[in-house]
Protein backbone atom coordinates (compact mmCIF):
# COMPACT_ATOMS: atom_id res chain seq x y z
CA UNK A 1 0.00 0.00 0.00
CA UNK A 2 1.15 3.69 -0.52
CA UNK A 3 1.63 5.74 2.21
CA UNK A 4 0.95 9.19 2.41
CA UNK A 5 3.33 11.81 3.96
CA UNK A 6 0.92 12.11 7.10
CA UNK A 7 0.87 7.98 7.66
CA UNK A 8 2.57 9.07 11.19
CA UNK A 9 0.24 10.97 11.80
CA UNK A 10 -2.55 8.74 11.48
CA UNK A 11 -0.77 6.12 13.61
CA UNK A 12 0.33 7.95 16.50
CA UNK A 13 -3.55 9.33 16.69
CA UNK A 14 -4.75 5.57 16.18
CA UNK A 15 -6.30 5.98 12.94
CA UNK A 16 -7.87 2.95 11.79
CA UNK A 17 -5.93 2.17 8.85
CA UNK A 18 -7.34 0.43 5.75
CA UNK A 19 -6.25 0.00 2.19
CA UNK A 20 -8.41 2.78 0.54
CA UNK A 21 -8.10 1.93 -3.28
CA UNK A 22 -3.72 1.35 -2.82
CA UNK A 23 -3.37 3.92 -0.51
CA UNK A 24 -2.94 3.43 3.15
CA UNK A 25 -5.36 5.65 4.98
CA UNK A 26 -7.66 6.41 7.99
CA UNK A 27 -11.31 5.08 7.39
CA UNK A 28 -12.10 6.86 11.31
CA UNK A 29 -10.16 7.55 14.43
CA UNK A 30 -9.88 4.97 17.55
CA UNK A 31 -11.81 7.13 20.30
CA UNK A 32 -14.05 9.16 17.96
CA UNK A 33 -15.30 6.98 15.26
CA UNK A 34 -17.61 8.13 11.73
CA UNK A 35 -20.36 9.46 13.90
CA UNK A 36 -18.46 11.88 16.10
CA UNK A 37 -16.43 13.24 12.89
CA UNK A 38 -19.21 13.43 11.07
CA UNK A 39 -20.58 15.80 13.65
CA UNK A 40 -17.47 17.78 14.40
CA UNK A 41 -17.21 18.61 10.53
CA UNK A 42 -20.92 19.68 10.51
CA UNK A 43 -20.85 22.29 13.65
CA UNK A 44 -17.15 22.53 14.01
CA UNK A 45 -14.36 21.42 11.80
CA UNK A 46 -12.45 18.29 10.34
CA UNK A 47 -9.40 17.88 9.41
CA UNK A 48 -8.42 15.36 6.34
CA UNK A 49 -5.82 14.14 4.38
CA UNK A 50 -6.44 13.54 1.07
CA UNK A 51 -2.99 13.07 0.14
CA UNK A 52 -4.19 10.78 -2.40
CA UNK A 53 -5.88 12.85 -4.89
CA UNK A 54 -3.94 13.53 -8.04
CA UNK A 55 -3.33 16.93 -9.62
CA UNK A 56 -2.12 17.34 -13.23
CA UNK A 57 -0.92 20.17 -14.55
CA UNK A 58 -1.80 21.49 -18.22
CA UNK A 59 0.51 24.23 -19.29
CA UNK A 60 0.86 26.12 -22.73
CA UNK A 61 -0.83 28.27 -25.58
CA UNK A 62 -3.10 25.72 -26.45
CA UNK A 63 -3.91 24.65 -22.69
CA UNK A 64 -7.76 25.79 -22.76
CA UNK A 65 -8.42 24.56 -26.02
CA UNK A 66 -7.52 21.52 -25.15
CA UNK A 67 -9.05 21.02 -21.80
CA UNK A 68 -12.33 22.31 -23.53
CA UNK A 69 -11.93 19.22 -25.69
CA UNK A 70 -11.50 17.05 -22.84
CA UNK A 71 -14.23 17.91 -20.55
CA UNK A 72 -18.24 18.52 -20.70
CA UNK A 73 -18.51 22.08 -18.80
CA UNK A 74 -17.60 25.44 -20.57
CA UNK A 75 -14.26 26.77 -19.02
CA UNK A 76 -14.57 29.94 -21.10
CA UNK A 77 -16.20 32.04 -18.48
CA UNK A 78 -13.55 31.14 -15.53
CA UNK A 79 -11.08 34.24 -14.08
CA UNK A 80 -7.86 33.48 -12.90
CA UNK A 81 -7.85 32.09 -9.34
CA UNK A 82 -11.49 30.21 -10.27
CA UNK A 83 -11.97 26.42 -10.13
CA UNK A 84 -14.82 24.96 -11.87
CA UNK A 85 -16.30 21.05 -11.68
CA UNK A 86 -16.44 19.54 -14.41
CA UNK A 87 -17.06 15.41 -15.67
CA UNK A 88 -14.48 14.28 -18.43
CA UNK A 89 -16.14 12.00 -20.50
CA UNK A 90 -15.73 8.79 -23.17
CA UNK A 91 -16.98 9.23 -26.62
CA UNK A 92 -20.13 7.30 -25.88
CA UNK A 93 -21.35 9.85 -22.85
CA UNK A 94 -19.76 7.90 -19.71
CA UNK A 95 -17.63 9.10 -17.21
CA UNK A 96 -13.64 8.80 -17.65
CA UNK A 97 -13.84 10.72 -14.50
CA UNK A 98 -14.87 14.51 -12.19
CA UNK A 99 -12.24 16.74 -11.71
CA UNK A 100 -11.47 19.93 -10.41
CA UNK A 101 -10.04 23.00 -13.28
CA UNK A 102 -7.97 25.43 -11.01
CA UNK A 103 -7.74 28.21 -13.60
CA UNK A 104 -3.51 30.41 -13.03
CA UNK A 105 -4.14 31.58 -16.44
CA UNK A 106 -5.20 31.30 -19.74
CA UNK A 107 -2.11 29.35 -20.56
CA UNK A 108 -1.82 27.19 -17.26
CA UNK A 109 -4.35 24.95 -15.41
CA UNK A 110 -4.00 22.29 -12.37
CA UNK A 111 -6.61 19.42 -12.62
CA UNK A 112 -7.16 17.59 -9.62
CA UNK A 113 -8.76 13.85 -10.19
CA UNK A 114 -9.51 11.10 -7.96
CA UNK A 115 -7.13 9.14 -7.00
CA UNK A 116 -7.79 5.52 -7.75
CA UNK A 117 -8.28 7.17 -11.74
CA UNK A 118 -4.98 9.09 -11.52
CA UNK A 119 -3.05 7.10 -13.85
CA UNK A 120 -6.09 6.29 -16.14
CA UNK A 121 -6.87 9.85 -16.53
CA UNK A 122 -3.37 11.03 -16.99
CA UNK A 123 -3.15 8.27 -19.85
CA UNK A 124 -6.23 9.25 -21.61
CA UNK A 125 -5.28 12.74 -21.38
CA UNK A 126 -2.16 12.35 -23.06
CA UNK A 127 -3.65 10.12 -25.77
CA UNK A 128 -6.00 13.14 -26.57
CA UNK A 129 -3.16 15.62 -26.50
CA UNK A 130 -3.23 18.43 -29.00
CA UNK A 131 -1.68 21.63 -29.75
CA UNK A 132 1.13 23.36 -27.98
CA UNK A 133 0.26 22.25 -24.89
CA UNK A 134 2.44 20.00 -22.06
CA UNK A 135 0.77 18.19 -19.45
CA UNK A 136 2.33 16.86 -16.25
CA UNK A 137 1.65 14.33 -13.54
CA UNK A 138 2.34 15.96 -10.51
CA UNK A 139 0.65 13.93 -7.70
CA UNK A 140 3.70 12.71 -6.02
CA UNK A 141 4.70 16.13 -5.37
CA UNK A 142 1.41 17.10 -3.55
CA UNK A 143 0.10 16.40 -0.35
CA UNK A 144 -3.61 17.81 0.33
CA UNK A 145 -5.35 18.85 3.47
CA UNK A 146 -9.06 19.32 3.66
CA UNK A 147 -10.37 21.65 6.28
CA UNK A 148 -13.87 21.56 6.79
CA UNK A 149 -16.50 22.82 8.73
CA UNK A 150 -18.26 26.05 9.87
CA UNK A 151 -15.17 26.66 11.91
CA UNK A 152 -12.53 26.43 9.28
CA UNK A 153 -11.94 29.96 8.33
CA UNK A 154 -11.46 31.26 11.87
CA UNK A 155 -8.50 28.33 11.97
CA UNK A 156 -6.74 28.64 8.86
CA UNK A 157 -6.88 32.47 9.87
CA UNK A 158 -4.69 31.76 13.04
CA UNK A 159 -1.65 30.89 10.30
CA UNK A 160 -1.90 32.84 7.59
CA UNK A 161 -2.13 36.92 6.76
CA UNK A 162 -3.68 36.09 3.85
CA UNK A 163 -7.34 37.75 3.94
CA UNK A 164 -9.61 34.66 4.35
CA UNK A 165 -12.93 36.24 4.63
CA UNK A 166 -12.09 37.66 0.90
CA UNK A 167 -11.68 34.73 -0.57
CA UNK A 168 -15.01 32.89 -2.32
CA UNK A 169 -16.39 29.67 -3.10
CA UNK A 170 -14.62 27.83 -5.59
CA UNK A 171 -11.09 30.37 -5.81
CA UNK A 172 -7.96 29.82 -4.77
CA UNK A 173 -4.88 32.20 -3.60
CA UNK A 174 -2.04 30.47 -5.45
CA UNK A 175 0.62 31.35 -2.89
CA UNK A 176 -0.22 31.70 0.54
CA UNK A 177 2.01 31.63 3.68
CA UNK A 178 1.03 29.28 6.52
CA UNK A 179 2.57 29.41 9.60
CA UNK A 180 5.92 29.46 7.04
CA UNK A 181 4.80 26.91 5.00
CA UNK A 182 3.76 27.49 1.19
CA UNK A 183 1.23 26.40 0.26
CA UNK A 184 -2.47 27.05 -2.57
CA UNK A 185 -5.52 27.29 -0.92
CA UNK A 186 -8.44 26.90 -2.32
CA UNK A 187 -11.99 27.36 -0.70
CA UNK A 188 -13.42 23.89 -1.65
CA UNK A 189 -14.16 20.38 -0.12
CA UNK A 190 -16.54 17.31 -0.64
CA UNK A 191 -18.49 17.54 2.96
CA UNK A 192 -21.65 20.49 1.98
CA UNK A 193 -19.46 22.58 4.35
CA UNK A 194 -17.22 25.85 4.34
CA UNK A 195 -13.58 24.95 4.00
CA UNK A 196 -10.48 24.77 2.46
CA UNK A 197 -8.56 22.10 0.40
CA UNK A 198 -4.84 23.04 0.92
CA UNK A 199 -2.04 21.26 -0.89
CA UNK A 200 1.73 21.49 -0.17
CA UNK A 201 5.01 19.93 -0.66
CA UNK A 202 4.80 16.44 0.99
CA UNK A 203 7.60 17.24 2.90
CA UNK A 204 5.82 20.11 5.01
CA UNK A 205 2.34 18.13 5.15
CA UNK A 206 2.89 16.40 8.56
CA UNK A 207 4.42 20.06 9.96
CA UNK A 208 1.07 22.18 9.22
CA UNK A 209 -1.08 18.88 9.83
CA UNK A 210 -0.16 18.84 13.56
CA UNK A 211 -0.50 23.00 13.26
CA UNK A 212 -3.57 23.00 12.07
CA UNK A 213 -4.80 20.81 14.59
CA UNK A 214 -3.31 22.15 17.69
CA UNK A 215 -4.58 25.68 15.62
CA UNK A 216 -8.35 24.54 15.97
CA UNK A 217 -8.26 22.27 19.38
CA UNK A 218 -10.20 25.54 20.82
CA UNK A 219 -12.98 25.58 18.17
CA UNK A 220 -13.37 21.49 18.37
CA UNK A 221 -10.57 20.61 15.41
CA UNK A 222 -10.40 17.03 15.15
CA UNK A 223 -8.77 14.50 12.49
CA UNK A 224 -11.50 12.54 10.79
CA UNK A 225 -11.18 9.61 8.60
CA UNK A 226 -12.60 9.12 4.96
CA UNK A 227 -15.73 7.12 6.47
CA UNK A 228 -16.91 10.24 7.29
CA UNK A 229 -15.85 11.85 4.15
CA UNK A 230 -18.35 9.63 2.85
CA UNK A 231 -20.95 10.00 5.14
CA UNK A 232 -20.70 14.37 4.46
CA UNK A 233 -20.66 13.65 1.17
CA UNK A 234 -23.64 11.39 1.18
CA UNK A 235 -25.91 13.55 2.67
CA UNK A 236 -25.47 16.61 0.12
CA UNK A 237 -25.15 14.31 -2.31
CA UNK A 238 -21.84 14.62 -4.51
CA UNK A 239 -21.35 12.08 -6.61
CA UNK A 240 -18.42 9.87 -5.97
CA UNK A 241 -16.64 7.84 -8.95
CA UNK A 242 -17.58 4.23 -8.73
CA UNK A 243 -20.81 4.90 -7.50
CA UNK A 244 -23.10 7.55 -8.69
CA UNK A 245 -21.18 8.10 -11.67
CA UNK A 246 -18.71 5.76 -13.75
CA UNK A 247 -17.98 4.41 -17.22
CA UNK A 248 -21.70 3.09 -17.75
CA UNK A 249 -23.37 6.45 -16.39
CA UNK A 250 -23.78 9.41 -18.37
CA UNK A 251 -23.35 12.87 -16.66
CA UNK A 252 -26.96 13.61 -17.35
CA UNK A 253 -28.29 10.49 -16.01
CA UNK A 254 -26.54 11.34 -12.72
CA UNK A 255 -28.05 14.58 -12.25
CA UNK A 256 -25.07 16.59 -13.03
CA UNK A 257 -26.56 18.14 -16.10
CA UNK A 258 -25.51 21.78 -14.94
CA UNK A 259 -22.22 21.31 -15.83
CA UNK A 260 -22.81 19.50 -19.33
CA UNK A 261 -22.48 22.53 -21.86
CA UNK A 262 -23.81 20.90 -25.03
CA UNK A 263 -23.85 24.41 -26.38
CA UNK A 264 -20.26 24.96 -26.36
CA UNK A 265 -17.70 23.74 -29.26
CA UNK A 266 -17.10 19.67 -29.81
CA UNK A 267 -15.70 17.94 -27.29
CA UNK A 268 -15.61 14.59 -26.42
CA UNK A 269 -18.91 12.71 -25.36
CA UNK A 270 -20.96 15.31 -27.27
CA UNK A 271 -22.54 13.85 -30.21
CA UNK A 272 -23.50 11.03 -27.16
CA UNK A 273 -25.07 13.18 -24.62
CA UNK A 274 -26.70 15.12 -27.28
CA UNK A 275 -28.56 12.31 -28.63
CA UNK A 276 -28.97 11.14 -24.71
CA UNK A 277 -30.89 14.36 -24.13
CA UNK A 278 -32.90 14.48 -27.36
CA UNK A 279 -33.98 10.70 -27.00
CA UNK A 280 -34.79 11.47 -23.24
CA UNK A 281 -32.76 10.55 -20.30
CA UNK A 282 -33.67 7.09 -20.01
CA UNK A 283 -32.00 6.46 -16.02
CA UNK A 284 -32.49 9.31 -13.41
CA UNK A 285 -30.68 9.88 -9.67
CA UNK A 286 -32.80 9.40 -6.88
CA UNK A 287 -32.40 10.34 -3.54
CA UNK A 288 -34.64 7.61 -1.31
CA UNK A 289 -35.33 6.92 2.63
CA UNK A 290 -36.28 3.48 3.99
CA UNK A 291 -39.68 2.71 4.85
CA UNK A 292 -38.47 -0.85 6.22
CA UNK A 293 -36.33 -1.21 8.48
CA UNK A 294 -33.08 -1.98 7.03
CA UNK A 295 -29.82 -0.33 5.42
CA UNK A 296 -29.29 -0.30 1.41
CA UNK A 297 -25.75 -0.38 -0.05
CA UNK A 298 -24.13 -0.07 -2.89
CA UNK A 299 -24.85 -2.19 -5.89
CA UNK A 300 -28.16 -3.08 -3.93
CA UNK A 301 -31.00 -4.16 -6.81
CA UNK A 302 -33.97 -1.89 -7.18
CA UNK A 303 -37.72 -3.11 -8.24
CA UNK A 304 -40.83 -1.52 -8.75
CA UNK A 305 -43.87 -4.13 -9.03
CA UNK A 306 -41.48 -6.89 -8.58
CA UNK A 307 -39.26 -6.05 -11.74
CA UNK A 308 -35.66 -5.14 -12.02
CA UNK A 309 -35.66 -1.21 -12.12
CA UNK A 310 -32.10 0.01 -10.87
CA UNK A 311 -29.49 -0.03 -8.45
CA UNK A 312 -28.65 1.46 -5.19
CA UNK A 313 -25.31 4.06 -5.99
CA UNK A 314 -24.79 4.59 -2.44
CA UNK A 315 -26.84 3.89 0.72
CA UNK A 316 -26.00 4.22 4.23
CA UNK A 317 -27.47 5.80 8.01
CA UNK A 318 -27.48 9.31 7.71
CA UNK A 319 -26.24 10.43 11.16
CA UNK A 320 -27.30 13.90 10.87
CA UNK A 321 -30.90 12.81 9.89
CA UNK A 322 -30.78 9.51 11.62
CA UNK A 323 -32.55 8.02 8.92
CA UNK A 324 -31.45 5.21 6.90
CA UNK A 325 -31.40 6.78 2.66
CA UNK A 326 -29.51 6.09 -0.06
CA UNK A 327 -29.20 7.34 -3.74
CA UNK A 328 -30.03 5.01 -6.47
CA UNK A 329 -30.04 5.14 -10.48
CA UNK A 330 -33.47 3.99 -11.69
CA UNK A 331 -35.94 4.16 -15.04
CA UNK A 332 -36.50 7.66 -14.93
CA UNK A 333 -40.85 6.72 -15.69
CA UNK A 334 -40.33 5.57 -11.81
CA UNK A 335 -38.47 8.40 -10.85
CA UNK A 336 -40.95 10.97 -9.49
CA UNK A 337 -40.85 12.05 -6.13
CA UNK A 338 -42.75 10.26 -3.53
CA UNK A 339 -43.33 6.99 -5.42
CA UNK A 340 -42.71 3.44 -3.57
CA UNK A 341 -39.95 1.56 -4.72
CA UNK A 342 -38.61 -1.57 -3.11
CA UNK A 343 -34.79 -2.52 -2.16
CA UNK A 344 -33.38 -5.81 -2.02
CA UNK A 345 -31.54 -6.45 0.72
CA UNK A 346 -29.80 -9.45 1.48
CA UNK A 347 -33.00 -10.97 -0.97
CA UNK A 348 -35.81 -9.67 1.05
CA UNK A 349 -37.53 -6.71 -0.72
CA UNK A 350 -37.71 -3.72 1.63
CA UNK A 351 -39.76 -0.44 0.81
CA UNK A 352 -38.41 3.20 0.50
CA UNK A 353 -39.59 5.89 -1.03
CA UNK A 354 -38.22 8.71 -3.11
CA UNK A 355 -37.61 12.53 -1.64
CA UNK A 356 -35.65 15.02 -2.34
CA UNK A 357 -32.40 15.56 -2.97
CA UNK A 358 -30.16 16.75 -1.67
CA UNK A 359 -30.90 15.38 1.98
CA UNK A 360 -28.59 17.79 3.72
CA UNK A 361 -28.72 21.41 2.38
CA UNK A 362 -25.16 22.60 1.88
CA UNK A 363 -23.81 25.45 3.75
CA UNK A 364 -20.79 26.78 2.02
CA UNK A 365 -19.83 30.28 1.27
CA UNK A 366 -21.79 32.18 -1.27
CA UNK A 367 -22.80 28.69 -2.56
CA UNK A 368 -24.87 29.11 -6.09
CA UNK B 1 -15.03 -8.49 30.73
CA UNK B 2 -16.76 -9.32 34.23
CA UNK B 3 -17.01 -12.79 35.17
CA UNK B 4 -14.88 -13.29 32.22
CA UNK B 5 -14.83 -17.45 32.85
CA UNK B 6 -18.77 -17.50 32.12
CA UNK B 7 -18.25 -16.77 28.34
CA UNK B 8 -17.21 -18.90 25.47
CA UNK B 9 -15.67 -17.50 22.19
CA UNK B 10 -16.14 -18.11 18.39
CA UNK B 11 -13.22 -17.72 15.65
CA UNK B 12 -15.87 -15.11 14.13
CA UNK B 13 -15.81 -13.10 17.31
CA UNK B 14 -19.38 -14.26 18.75
CA UNK B 15 -19.42 -14.65 22.59
CA UNK B 16 -21.42 -17.28 24.34
CA UNK B 17 -22.96 -17.61 28.16
CA UNK B 18 -24.59 -20.39 29.15
CA UNK B 19 -27.67 -21.21 31.60
CA UNK B 20 -28.93 -24.00 31.57
CA UNK B 21 -29.57 -25.39 27.86
CA UNK B 22 -29.79 -21.88 26.55
CA UNK B 23 -27.06 -20.41 25.11
CA UNK B 24 -26.79 -16.61 25.07
CA UNK B 25 -24.96 -15.32 22.09
CA UNK B 26 -23.44 -11.32 21.66
CA UNK B 27 -20.77 -9.63 19.56
CA UNK B 28 -17.27 -9.41 21.52
CA UNK B 29 -15.62 -6.24 22.41
CA UNK B 30 -12.93 -7.10 19.54
CA UNK B 31 -16.26 -7.08 16.75
CA UNK B 32 -17.83 -3.99 17.92
CA UNK B 33 -14.68 -1.96 18.10
CA UNK B 34 -13.88 -3.18 14.76
CA UNK B 35 -17.38 -2.59 13.05
CA UNK B 36 -17.38 0.84 14.22
CA UNK B 37 -20.96 2.52 15.25
CA UNK B 38 -23.34 0.34 14.94
CA UNK B 39 -26.64 1.36 13.63
CA UNK B 40 -29.01 -1.66 12.49
CA UNK B 41 -29.22 -4.97 14.14
CA UNK B 42 -31.43 -7.65 12.48
CA UNK B 43 -31.92 -10.59 14.15
CA UNK B 44 -33.61 -14.06 13.54
CA UNK B 45 -37.53 -14.83 14.91
CA UNK B 46 -38.67 -16.76 18.00
CA UNK B 47 -38.99 -19.91 16.58
CA UNK B 48 -36.49 -20.57 14.36
CA UNK B 49 -34.28 -23.10 14.10
CA UNK B 50 -30.16 -22.18 13.45
CA UNK B 51 -27.14 -24.58 12.76
CA UNK B 52 -24.23 -23.94 14.46
CA UNK B 53 -21.91 -21.80 11.93
CA UNK B 54 -24.69 -20.88 10.06
CA UNK B 55 -26.33 -17.02 9.91
CA UNK B 56 -27.68 -15.68 12.86
CA UNK B 57 -28.09 -12.24 12.03
CA UNK B 58 -26.34 -8.73 10.38
CA UNK B 59 -25.01 -6.40 12.34
CA UNK B 60 -24.74 -3.27 10.63
CA UNK B 61 -22.04 0.15 11.23
CA UNK B 62 -22.16 3.23 9.65
CA UNK B 63 -19.77 1.73 7.28
CA UNK B 64 -20.88 -1.81 6.39
CA UNK B 65 -23.40 -4.67 6.75
CA UNK B 66 -21.44 -7.58 8.74
CA UNK B 67 -22.92 -11.30 9.32
CA UNK B 68 -23.14 -13.02 12.66
CA UNK B 69 -22.60 -16.72 12.97
CA UNK B 70 -25.14 -19.06 15.26
CA UNK B 71 -22.45 -20.64 17.76
CA UNK B 72 -24.20 -23.54 18.19
CA UNK B 73 -27.22 -25.51 16.76
CA UNK B 74 -31.02 -25.30 18.10
CA UNK B 75 -34.26 -22.83 18.30
CA UNK B 76 -34.31 -19.44 18.90
CA UNK B 77 -36.31 -18.99 22.61
CA UNK B 78 -35.43 -15.36 22.82
CA UNK B 79 -34.20 -12.07 20.95
CA UNK B 80 -33.18 -8.98 22.51
CA UNK B 81 -35.75 -6.59 21.19
CA UNK B 82 -34.17 -3.61 22.63
CA UNK B 83 -31.40 -3.68 20.28
CA UNK B 84 -33.55 -3.49 17.16
CA UNK B 85 -34.17 0.40 18.30
CA UNK B 86 -31.04 0.79 20.34
CA UNK B 87 -28.69 -1.43 18.48
CA UNK B 88 -25.76 1.21 19.90
CA UNK B 89 -26.12 -0.36 23.26
CA UNK B 90 -23.74 -3.27 21.05
CA UNK B 91 -20.83 -0.38 21.18
CA UNK B 92 -21.55 0.69 24.72
CA UNK B 93 -21.57 -2.70 26.53
CA UNK B 94 -20.84 -5.40 24.07
CA UNK B 95 -20.73 -8.24 26.60
CA UNK B 96 -23.96 -7.59 27.95
CA UNK B 97 -25.80 -6.76 24.86
CA UNK B 98 -27.15 -10.13 23.89
CA UNK B 99 -28.71 -11.21 20.63
CA UNK B 100 -30.47 -14.10 20.90
CA UNK B 101 -30.88 -16.99 23.13
CA UNK B 102 -30.48 -20.27 21.60
CA UNK B 103 -32.06 -23.66 23.48
CA UNK B 104 -29.14 -26.24 21.82
CA UNK B 105 -29.68 -29.53 20.56
CA UNK B 106 -26.18 -31.02 21.49
CA UNK B 107 -24.42 -29.55 24.15
CA UNK B 108 -20.74 -31.10 22.67
CA UNK B 109 -20.93 -28.43 20.20
CA UNK B 110 -19.97 -25.85 23.45
CA UNK B 111 -16.32 -27.80 23.78
CA UNK B 112 -15.58 -26.67 20.21
CA UNK B 113 -15.04 -23.17 21.34
CA UNK B 114 -12.43 -20.74 22.45
CA UNK B 115 -11.95 -19.78 26.49
CA UNK B 116 -10.70 -16.40 26.94
CA UNK B 117 -7.35 -17.03 26.41
CA UNK B 118 -7.47 -18.64 23.47
CA UNK B 119 -9.83 -15.87 22.20
CA UNK B 120 -7.52 -13.29 23.03
CA UNK B 121 -4.65 -14.82 21.38
CA UNK B 122 -6.59 -15.20 18.40
CA UNK B 123 -7.20 -11.08 18.59
CA UNK B 124 -3.50 -10.32 19.22
CA UNK B 125 -3.09 -12.25 15.99
CA UNK B 126 -5.55 -10.17 13.75
CA UNK B 127 -5.26 -7.26 15.31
Amino acid sequence: MKKTPLYEQHVNLKGKVVDFGGWALPIEYQGQGILVEHEAVRTAAGLFDVSHMGEVTVKGPDAEKFIQKMIVNDISPMSNFQIYYSPMCYPEGGVVDDLLVYKYHQEEYLLVINASNTDKDFQWLQEHLEGDVEINNISDQCAELALQGPKAEVILQKLTDANLSMLDYYHFLPEVNISGVTALISRTGYTGEDGFEIYLDPKDASFLWDKLLAAGKEEGLIPCGLGARDTLRFEVCLPLYGQEIDRDITPLEAGLGYFVKLDKNDFIGKDALMKQKEMGIPRKLVGFEMIDRGIARSHYEVQADGEKIGFVTTGSFSPSLKKNIGLALIDAKYADEGGEIEILVRNKALKGKIIKKPFVKKSVKGAK
Amino acid sequence: MANSNEFKFTETHEWVRVEGNKAYVGITDFAQEHLGEIVFVELPQVGDELSSGGPLGVIESVKAASDVYAPVSGKVVEINEDLLYEPGKINEQASESWLVAIEFNDSSELDGLLDDAAYEKLCQEED
